[in-house]
């Protein structure tokens, strides 16, 4: 029996010259990128990065509950201090069971993402089962180690139900992988953190977990600037994801923190008299 | 020894906007024709807008326009190997997965081009897919990427507010607009980006694409702060040198030649 290999393939990046033509060959192996040829490479880096700016901030968020796995983030992207969109998918459906978020640099985890998605349908073509999340998160993990320092920026969540059950896994541009129940990642993340610790049960319905998820990142958008516009929140179950909402951030604190009528009356009494 | 710091860069910014605006059975793309680095302007004519020639998808990139121009002949070489891999051309929404592999391969590296790719799509609508440098993409209804992004997005979102693609439940992004208002639309941006925008002007290239055809149409936009005093000026100069001698004259015509080239000038 041949074993599957092709997550070990992604060991080391093939530097740029000499690289073949591999536009055409498909994803099986590491794409070799054009290294721009400086001995600076790091103090490059920094300066393209700052010149082109790319898009990133965020809030996400994904925890593990009785009934499944919630996956919650806003959809802002800036680009230096200019909103360049409101309306990112930041929660990217890798296949109908496996979810993944997007935090950090806007390209990055979108092409990671999805050469993750490719490399899990090649598995299950390969295997004639479904990988599961923590096979899943692994081949992310390995594939942006060998990324390392390059200044990569990806700080994502696998999320999905396998066989074994729900599972959460965070993953990082260092290569860092860790398992857990509760996640948060991005630059709202910590007061995301707050209001879903102080709100978290593993006895939850969905309902109210997914209360919970759509509170945490609206809290997160309402003190962070880099977050904001519409809060999604999908559900991960036995049967694959579903969104379960998507809601303005703006129209969420309204409905969250409506505004008193009687002070409107005591305005508009004020406006009459004079 | 004290670290040297390179004193050449790769890059260079050469201005222009680029706005694209997705309707119901057209999509508008338009870009400036000015080029400029630094204070000078290179270019009064130079066009921004590329079509793939790919069944109704036209580029168009404001940055630096060398990697532009590299960025459009690759996505051309491209888009010619599908051809012959698949027998057919590509369609919009493939050729924007395309562009943004494109970049993201020189993610090392960067194109410095900001991108806005308008066509149809499979079922006719109009699509508008904007990209930053390096290759992350999102399909919307309207875009505007360059040195007048800024001053121009927030009055299109103004004018053009769709809902977003993420609500739930879900609402249409197309603008409602017709294709004449949405022509207009774009030439009243332009007008207004050049006022504030010393890299905008010039010109504006207009490319309207719908099922039955590309139609393009040009635009004169302000060519400097003033156009208006520049020409009171030139006639006030000729007054004075017809009392003077034919040297005078000369000299006048030279300065306002001068005044021509620079983008930013004291008029």
């Amino acid at each position: 029996m041949k074993l599957d290999t092709s997550g070990f393939e992604t060991s080391m990046p093939t530097i740029g010259f000499g690289s073949s033509n591999d536009m055409l060959d498909g994803f099986s192996t590491v794409p070799s990128f054009d290294l721009p040829r400086t001995t600076d490479f790091d103090g490059f880096q920094k300066e393209a990065v700052q010149m082109v700016k790319p898009a990133r901030g965020t809030t996400t968020l994904a925890f593990i509950f009785k009934e499944g796995v919630m996956v919650a983030a806003d959809s802002r992207a800036s680009m230096g201090g200019y909103i360049s969109s409101q309306s990112v998918k930041k929660i990217i459906e890798i296949n109908p069971y496996m979810l993944g978020t997007m935090a950090g640099g806007a390209a990055d985890c979108q092409f990671w993402h999805r050469n993750l998605g490719i490399k899990c349908r090649l598995h299950e073509l390969a295997n004639k089962r479904r990988i599961s999340v923590s096979g899943a998160s692994k081949l992310l993990a390995n594939m942006l180690y060998s990324y390392r320092g390059m200044g990569l920026s990806v700080g994502t969540m696998i999320a999905g139900w396998d066989e074994t059950g729900p599972g959460l896994y965070y993953v990082d541009n260092e290569g860092g992988r860790l398992k857990g129940d509760r996640f948060s990642v991005g630059s709202g993340s910590p007061y995301a953190y707050g209001v879903l610790d102080s709100g978290y049960k593993f006895d939850m319905s969905v309902e109210e977990a997914s209360e919970l998820a759509r509170r945490s990142i609206y809290h997160a958008t309402f003190r962070d600037g880099a977050s904001g516009g519409v809060a999604s929140v999908y559900h991960v179950g036995p049967n694959g994801w579903k969104k379960l909402s998507g809601d303005d951030v703006g129209e969420l604190h309204y409905h969250y923190y409506p505004v008193p009528p009687a002070i409107a009356e005591q305005v508009m009494e004020e406006a009459a008299a004079e | 020894m004290t670290k040297q710091h390179a004193n050449w860069s790769p890059y260079d910014n050469n201005g222009g906007t680029c706005v694209a605006i997705a309707g119901s059975d057209y999509c508008v793309i338009a870009a400036d024709t000015r080029m400029s680095t630094g204070y000078s302007i290179l270019s009064r004519d130079y066009s921004k807008i590329h079509n793939c020639k790919a069944d109704k998808a036209v580029l168009s990139s404001s940055g630096f326009q060398a990697d532009v121009k590299a960025l459009q002949k690759v996505l051309k070489s491209r888009h010619l190997v599908y051809q012959h891999q698949h027998n057919k051309q590509m369609s919009c929404p493939a050729m924007a997965q395309l562009l943004s592999n494109t970049l993201y391969f020189k993610r090392f590296f960067p194109y410095y081009a900001f991108n806005v790719l308008g066509g149809l799509d499979e079922e006719g609508k109009g699509c508008v897919f904007t990209y930053d440098a390096v290759g992350s993409y999102e399909k919307v209804g309207y875009s505007a990427q360059g040195s007048g992004s800024t001053l121009i997005m927030p009055f299109l979102d103004n004018q053009l507010k769709s809902p977003s693609p993420l609500l739930l439940p879900a609402q249409d992004a197309i603008t409602p607009l017709s294709e004449p208002e949405a022509v207009d639309l774009v030439k009243t941006v332009f007008a207004s980006a050049t006022e504030r925008d010393i890299y905008t002007g010039d010109k504006l290239e207009i490319m309207i694409l719908k099922a039955d055809g590309i139609r393009t149409e040009v635009m004169e936009l302000r060519k400097t702060l003033s156009e208006c005093w520049q020409h009171t000026l030139s006639i006030v100069l000729i007054r004075i040198s017809t009392l003077g001698s034919l040297c005078y004259l000369e000299l006048c015509l030279k300065f306002s030649c001068v005044v021509n080239r620079f983008s930013f000038s004291y008029l």
